[in-house]
């Protein structure tokens, strides 16, 4: 599913006289790499690392901005509805986060372009959104993520989308239109109000030009509007039930998106990309407790709602992670001592002596970890 | 239980100082930021520039050689250009050795989360392992510091250096064993954490010996590969010369972090302490043991930068883990403390502190009288 894709560089079986010869030449360098001489020069060039240009930035919205990334070597190209992992230097410090591709891999410059919104008390999208200028440097991963439509089978998507969460649907829309290929699409898009709506502009010309696309919109903050809910699906969209779903979102959307196809039977036809782990709600007792770090010998105290991995980043740690929603494992970390309350579900759990997910976990008392 | 060190101070003022060195350590940490990122990246990219400009001017100058025979050549043109790239290269291996590769391995920069530049990752430019170095520094030479009978970096396991070393003949040759030290300073750096003399005392485990000896095999022959054999035979007929120039750039490095490196713990007026004295030792007391054992250099931004900072060594000392641009900043602030606490602070120009070391290196190659008759046997 979301499984954390390391940079991907092409890998030369060393047994070849293609990876012979590279090996030979990697000597001249020894300890580095050729690679980290030609990063003097073009930083996209280089092949141990995956680089990509900041070409543009464009403000969507008030809190919303299109990145145009222009990958270096060793970049593949994405299939709509595909994500990559950004790396970016904060305040001296690194940090990644995934974000959906929303341009076309059709799109035939080179470039690629991903739109963030910026997330209240975030670290990294206020950066991307606010500060990061053309002409500087992220790095990146190779695309990932199964949030896609099939290749072989035509289908009659039905696109349910909000906020930020139009972002891999777009790339999907554009990547249509481009080939003129636009099936029958039903888009229902939910945003507080219209000045809201990211590529309100790009939408709108969509509807008008091709005639097989049906754009609803839903502002949620006008009068006599609400969230997504069973008589509103059947008035703007019938034949619901004849179609294969994309719903992207927040999670209160995609958790009633998914109650409802689950009741209805029809599971299989959704396809769902969360942007964050599903939180349950917490009972009030959920309290929190001393974090101690058995490896740096350091002690914070946390709430039983922040995740171990941020309350660590805060303690000025570095745990590995990958994707920060549970699903990858790579954060897995030994809890020595204590008991964690899993965030998605809001369950205790009981692990002491085995490897918890920090990233979706939070301590519940006093807990200790193998950091 | 009280302290021993030689110092005019009681246990209250000992554990008040070191609280007033944790202070100024947090404050930097909290500092820290886009200013130092850009200062460790920039480094990197000149360094790396040098030596690849080092190197290309080394093969131009070939160029210039009589054996062409064009209206260019000559044997000054030629000299002179071959000095220039090698002196590049060398200058460039010193960025590396020192302020980069040394510091990184540190942890210093371990804070910016970057994949590369690590201390678990980074693979420093010199034919010894970084792990290697990185168990026989950061744990044994930083925590033992100055420790006799347990630090291994006082004389290196091979040199007499303090008084309070027991003499033996083989001390006779060390003013030239030093010279030699000096040349070929990166390849007893990269035999250092195997252990030899305790190896030979049968004290030492044979199967972490052969692993560490793969290792060291592995990298140096890789090291030596690049600088002796590959550009050497780029050069076709001109071989000995680019193997000339690689050595002479070798030799830049290892002689220079060799001054750098011994001015460190060896001058006149540093202490050295007994297994004995850091009985019971805080965090305080192994700030004072840090700062008695270390000395400084004086001198300018350049300078500072070429030595790795370790012309700060007290300042690293307390600090290892702190970027060692900052070293600099927090100077005075650890000399005003020591004025203040009337702490020795062990400074001075670069032909004091290292004309000291070589007069002790010459001094005690000959049987001296220990200090209060306490004599150590170094293992």
């Amino acid at each position: 599913m979301f499984a954390d894709q390391p940079i991907a560089t092409p890998r030369v079986d060393p047994r070849s006289l293609r990876g012979r010869l590279v090996g030979v030449a990697t000597l001249f360098a020894t300890p580095l790499r050729p690679s980290h001489y030609l990063e003097l020069i073009n930083p996209l060039w280089t092949t141990h690392s995956l680089r990509a240009r900041v070409e543009a930035v464009c403000d969507e919205t008030r809190d919303a901005r299109t990145l145009t990334l222009r990958p270096g070597r060793g970049w593949r190209p994405h299939r709509a509805g595909q994500f990559v992992r950004l790396g970016v230097s904060v305040g001296g410090v690194r940090h990644t986060r995934t974000y959906s591709i929303s341009s076309s891999p059709d799109r035939g410059d080179g470039c690629i372009t991903v739109t963030v919104k910026t997330v209240a008390g975030g670290r990294v999208s206020p950066f991307l959104v606010g500060e990061l200028r053309p002409g500087s440097y992220l790095s990146i991963s190779t695309p990932a993520g199964d949030f896609v439509l099939p290749d072989a089978r035509p289908v009659r998507p039905l696109f349910l989308t909000a906020g930020s969460g139009i972002t891999p649907v777009m790339s999907m829309l554009r990547t249509y239109r481009l080939r003129g290929t636009m099936p029958d699409v039903v888009h229902v898009h939910y945003a507080p109000l219209p000045h809201d709506v990211i590529f309100k502009d790009e939408l709108q010309d969509m509807a008008a030009q091709e005639p097989r696309y049906r754009l609803r919109s839903v502002y949620t903050r006008e009068l006599g509007r609400s969230h997504f809910d069973r008589e509103q699906l059947e008035s703007l969209c019938p034949d619901w039930r004849e179609r294969d779903v994309w719903a992207c979102g927040p999670q209160a959307l995609l958790d009633a998106v998914e109650r409802h196809w689950d009741a209805a039977g029809l599971g299989e036809r959704l396809h769902i990309e969360r942007f964050q782990a599903p939180r349950a709600a917490l009972s009030s007792d959920a309290t929190g407790g001393t974090v101690s770090f058995a490896g740096s010998g350091r002690r914070v105290e946390a709430d039983g709602r922040t995740p171990l991995l941020r309350v660590a980043e805060d303690a000025g740690l570095n745990p590995a992670h990958g994707c920060r929603m549970g699903i990858c494992h790579s954060c897995d970390v030994s809890l020595l001592k204590g008991r964690v309350r899993d965030l998605r579900t809001g369950a205790l759990v009981e692990a002491e002596g085995q490897k918890v997910q920090i990233c979706v976990c939070a301590a519940a008392g006093s807990v200790e970890l193998a950091l | 239980m009280s302290h021993t060190l030689p110092v005019r101070l009681s246990d209250t003022d000992i554990e008040e100082f070191g609280r007033e060195i944790d202070r100024i350590a947090e404050e930097v940490r909290a500092d820290l930021g886009p200013r130092d990122e850009r200062y460790i990246r920039r480094l990197i990219s000149i360094q790396r520039g040098l030596a690849l400009g080092g190197r290309i001017v080394i093969f131009a100058s070939l160029a210039f050689t009589p054996a062409w025979g064009h209206a260019l050549v000559s044997w000054p043109l030629f000299l002179a250009l071959i000095s220039l790239g090698t002196l590049a290269l060398g200058t460039a291996k010193i960025l590396e050795n020192m302020e980069i590769g040394h510091n990184i391995l540190h942890g210093q920069w371990d804070w910016m989360r970057d994949p590369e530049i690590q201390s678990a990752t980074w693979e420093w430019d010199s034919v010894c392992p970084s792990d290697q170095w990185k168990h026989s520094h950061n744990v044994m030479h930083h925590t033992w510091t100055n420790v006799l009978g347990r630090d291994r970096d006082i004389g290196y396991a091979m040199l007499r250096v303090n008084d309070e070393m027991r003499w033996h003949p083989v001390y006779l040759i060390q003013p030239f064993s030093a010279v030699l030290m000096a040349l070929f300073f990166e390849w007893f750096i990269a035999l250092h954490d195997l252990e030899i003399n305790r190896l030979l005392a049968g004290v030492k485990d044979r199967a972490v010996a052969r692993q560490q000896w793969r290792g060291i095999r592995r990298k140096a022959g890789r090291q030596a590969l690049k600088d002796y054999v590959l550009w050497p035979l780029m050069a076709g007929p001109f071989f000995l010369y680019v193997c000339a120039a690689n050595f002479v750039a070798n030799a830049i490095r290892n002689v220079w972090s060799f001054v750098i490196i011994f001015c460190g713990h060896f001058p006149a007026g540093v202490h050295v302490f007994t297994i004995a004295q850091i009985n019971g030792e805080t965090r305080a007391r192994w700030y004072v043991r840090q700062l008695l054992g270390s000395c400084n250099i004086d001198g300018g931004r350049l300078f500072h930068v070429l030595s790795g900072n370790l012309s700060h060594q007290i300042e690293h000392h307390l600090f290892p883990d702190l970027p060692s641009n900052r070293y600099p900043q927090v100077a005075p602030r650890v000399r005003a403390l020591c004025e203040r606490y009337g702490l020795p602070y062990n400074t001075g120009s670069l032909s004091h502190q290292f004309g000291s070391t070589m007069w002790k290196i010459l001094r005690l190659s000959l049987p001296t009288a220990a200090p209060g008759g306490q004599l150590v046997t170094m293992k």
